[in-house]
């Protein structure tokens, strides 16, 4: 059990640049380059914590809030979700409630920081993020109400634990929705291709990257880390949902869900290979449409 | 030379053009004195009635007559004729206004404020009449008053000179309403260096390095543009290798910065794997022109009397062995894009401009054929070896990003049909002859089919032969009004697509 824990910190710690990383690779493997090393993300990471910061005068305590709320917020989160079928470090009944509104946290406080330093730019990007956002949670919550009622179980553990397997069995169609829906609301949470396209440099287009575009050094850093994590955390309820494997031998558990959390970051690297970009006014089409399976996949359980 | 000045008049033509206007060929020289000065008025009813028969306007400025006021100069391209017809009018010593010719000739509203910036002229009845780089009073650049829409809701968005890319500074200014974009307007002059001013007195030494750098990426355009001036001054003409040169490195110009413009509209809309492909290969057809002339963007190749540098049999062999490669990996990368059903949902649509605005506004090049106006230099005034083999014009109707996207792709393969044609059929002989003097007080008009459009030269010698005046009239002139008309009621989010899809220069704009 605690070593467990251990090791569930140790992945949160360590892993989530790799996943970025991972990403970079298979989008230099499609466009036909070498692309940068897999530990370019912790140079870069190591490169911005060295820095010192510049702060527009215009912003107040917000400003400096934003990155500080994301980064705890997510490591709340990493908490509290099971990575493979080891059980979390928290666990209560009801914790995916938590877990779903601490995205929110963080996310009222990313456009809050955004709104802060009265940029055009950063309040295009915070309209974004909240409209999308908006139509994400209830992606994300028909898919946790289809596993609650697959397991059971109202904690993530539970949900996603030993149990999960059966449920493959006798509603295997269900949860094929529910991992293309969960998918979805990673992609778009981690403002990856087709939603967002973290390789940009076009302001105006952005959502996630065009919030921060004020935050320097370690604040940026704090940002990415956070963002990176995020990734983790969504990817490891995609990973477990696509590889319910549960030995019962810890390293064999634990090098299942290695494997699964790195075919996702590979799965997620090949959509933003071979897709464009979605228009803006159509993201929302491709949102409601994720509703929409996590609504069928409900209601295929509750039948 | 003939100087076809008010000197024939047949039965389909309307009578007022054999009086009114003289008409030339492109690359020829006129003499100043020969062509006829209208009223004002006479000026506005010859553009009209040529606009009328689907000519554009070329170039609309002014010369000045000493102390003795200015001449305004109309240079108007009838595509249907092959002509160059010019309409001159001169206004009065101290004139200081004139009535616009905007409100009936929308194409002109751009000369008319560069025109009120040069020389403080006031075109009376102009709907908004604004200095196009320098603000009023000595302001700094960009500090201008923008058009504004009122109400609650709307929003300003400020963008550049600053940008977030390695491109050129640009200021642009949206008035928005949530996402969609009202109206903008755009704001240049940043990269202005004083080249026309420069100009004045030469040609000297010097003068074919400031044409050069008038647009960096339209070097072989402008040059060329800026040597069949000279050679109608001089009566001379490129020998016939030179010309075949000069073409084939107009059209490498031409594929590696459509090549270059198709894969950056790849990565706009993150389609990674062309964007990279496409990156790589714009390299491919610079380092050709570079084989040439040694030089990637082909300074140093072409010079008034022909081209400094040749090739031999094996370089030929080399350049035409490189060039089917290449040309085979742009055919790949590109079938994978069109092919990508999401990299087509984003293009269609997408910035659309209709026929009729694409002829009011008078764009050219890559954008008016995008919007079924088939209008293309090489094609309707021909010069160099273009009087000779024709190029096909390539058109496409839906004005939106996929047809400009589109349009380029077909000149990309029109051009790699005709480099691979003419290098294998160059004439013999020698490559440059040098012409005489330049003769005295006389006009000379070149155009240049470059790869964003109509390149158009305006030289005017004085009684010794120097250049008395010199207007450089860039496609990007004519175009920046377009990418503004494409954003009306479009996403704001679009804008980056729209502007690379429009491909512009800012420096050749500034200048």
């Amino acid at each position: 059990m605690i070593l467990d824990a251990l090791i569930h910190l140790a992945f949160v710690l360590a892993l989530p640049p790799l996943l970025l990383g991972v990403i970079g690779k298979v989008k230099a493997f499609f466009a036909g380059r070498v692309g940068p090393p897999l530990v370019q993300p912790y140079r870069d990471l190591a490169r911005l914590f060295r820095k010192s910061e510049v702060v527009s005068t215009t912003t107040t305590w917000v400003f400096r809030a934003g990155p500080v709320v994301m980064l705890a917020t997510a490591l709340v989160a990493a908490m509290l979700v099971p990575f493979g079928g080891r059980p979390a470090p928290l666990s209560f009944s009801g914790d995916l409630i938590l877990f779903a509104y601490l995205f929110a946290l963080a996310r009222f406080f990313t456009v809050a920081a955004a709104m802060d330093t009265g940029s055009a730019f950063e309040g295009m990007g915070a309209a974004r993020e909240a409209t999308f956002a908006a139509l994400a949670e209830p992606a994300l919550f028909l898919a946790f109400l289809t596993l609650v009622r697959a397991s059971g179980s109202l904690s993530l553990t539970g949900m996603l634990g030993h149990g999960l397997g059966r449920a493959w069995s006798s509603a295997s169609a269900s949860l094929v929705f529910v991992v293309v829906s969960l998918f979805v609301v990673l992609l778009v949470e981690s403002s990856r291709v087709p939603f967002d396209d973290p390789a940009t440099h076009l302001e105006l287009t952005m959502i996630h990257e065009v919030m921060v575009l004020d935050h320097s050094g370690p604040m940026l850093g704090t940002i990415h880390y956070a963002a990176a994590l995020k990734l983790l955390v969504l990817g490891a309820l995609v990973a477990r949902l696509v590889a319910p494997v549960s030995t019962g031998s810890l390293p064999l558990d634990w090098l299942v869900f290695a494997g699964s959390i790195l075919a996702v970051a590979i799965v997620v690297g090949v959509v933003e290979s071979v897709m464009a970009r979605l228009r803006l006014l159509q993201i929302p089409l491709l949102l409601v449409g994720a509703c929409l399976l996590s609504g069928f996949a409900l209601v295929l359980f509750a039948r | 030379m003939t100087d076809n000045v008010a000197s024939h008049s047949s039965p389909d033509e309307t009578p007022q053009r054999s009086l009114r206007a003289a008409a030339l060929s492109n690359g020829e020289a006129v003499p100043w004195k020969d062509i006829p000065r209208l009223s004002i008025a006479g000026l506005r009813d010859t553009i009209a009635s040529a606009l009328s028969r689907g000519a554009h306007l070329s170039a609309f400025t002014a010369f000045p007559r000493g102390d003795a006021g200015l001449t305004l100069l109309a240079v108007l391209a009838c595509p249907g004729e092959g002509l160059l017809e010019l309409a001159a009018s001169d206004l009065p010593a101290g004139a200081t206004s004139y009535p616009s010719l905007t409100p009936d000739c929308p194409q002109a509203h751009l000369f008319e404020r560069d025109l009120f910036e040069r020389f403080g002229l006031r075109p009376e009845g102009h709907p908004w009449l604004e200095p196009v780089r320098f603000p009023p009073g000595g302001a700094p650049i960009g500090q201008v008053d923008f058009y504004r829409v009122e109400g609650e809701e709307v929003h300003e968005v400020a963008v550049g000179p600053v940008h977030a890319g390695v491109i050129e500074p640009g200021h642009f200014r949206f008035q928005c309403h949530g996402e969609k974009v009202f109206h903008l307007e755009i704001s240049l002059g940043y990269q202005h260096r004083g080249v026309e001013r420069a100009l004045l007195g030469g040609p000297t030494k010097r003068t074919v390095h400031q044409i050069e750098t008038v647009a960096g990426d339209s070097t072989i355009a402008h040059t060329t543009a800026y040597a069949q001036a000279l050679e109608a001054f001089s009566g001379s003409a490129a020998p016939p290798r030179a010309q075949a040169l000069r073409a084939v490195g107009l059209e490498l110009e031409r594929l590696a910065n459509h090549v270059g413009c198709l894969g950056a509209l790849a990565g706009d809309v993150a389609f990674l794997p062309t964007a990279s492909y496409l990156g790589r290969l714009r390299g491919e057809f610079l380092n050709l022109t570079a084989a040439v002339c040694g030089n990637r963007f082909g300074r140093g190749l072409v010079r008034p009397g022909g081209v400094r540098f040749d090739v031999d049999a094996a370089a030929v062999a080399a350049l035409r062995e490189k060039l089917h490669a290449a040309g085979r990996d742009v055919k790949g990368a590109l079938a994978l894009l069109w092919d990508r059903p999401t990299a087509m949902a984003r293009f269609e649509g997408t910035g659309r401009v209709s026929t009729e605005d694409a002829r009011a506004a008078g764009l050219v090049g890559v954008a008016a054929r995008a919007c079924g106006l088939a209008i293309d230099a090489r094609h309707d005034f021909p010069s160099g070896l273009f009087q000779f083999v024709q190029v096909p014009v390539s058109v496409y109707d839906s004005g939106d990003v996929f047809a400009r996207a589109h349009v380029r792709a077909l000149e990309v393969e029109q051009s790699l049909k005709f480099v691979d044609r003419e290098l294998a059929a160059l004439p013999g002989g020698s490559t440059l002859r040098p012409g005489g003097a330049l003769a005295p007080s006389r006009l000379a008009v070149s155009l240049v089919e470059g790869f964003r459009g109509e390149v158009c030269h305006l030289a005017l010698t004085d009684p010794s032969g120097a250049f008395a005046g010199y207007r450089i009239v860039d496609p990007s002139f004519h175009n920046w009004t377009g990418l503004a008309l494409a954003l009306r009621d479009q996403q704001i989010s679009d804008f980056p697509l729209c502007n690379k899809s429009f491909d512009l220069s800012y420096c050749g704009f500034d200048l």
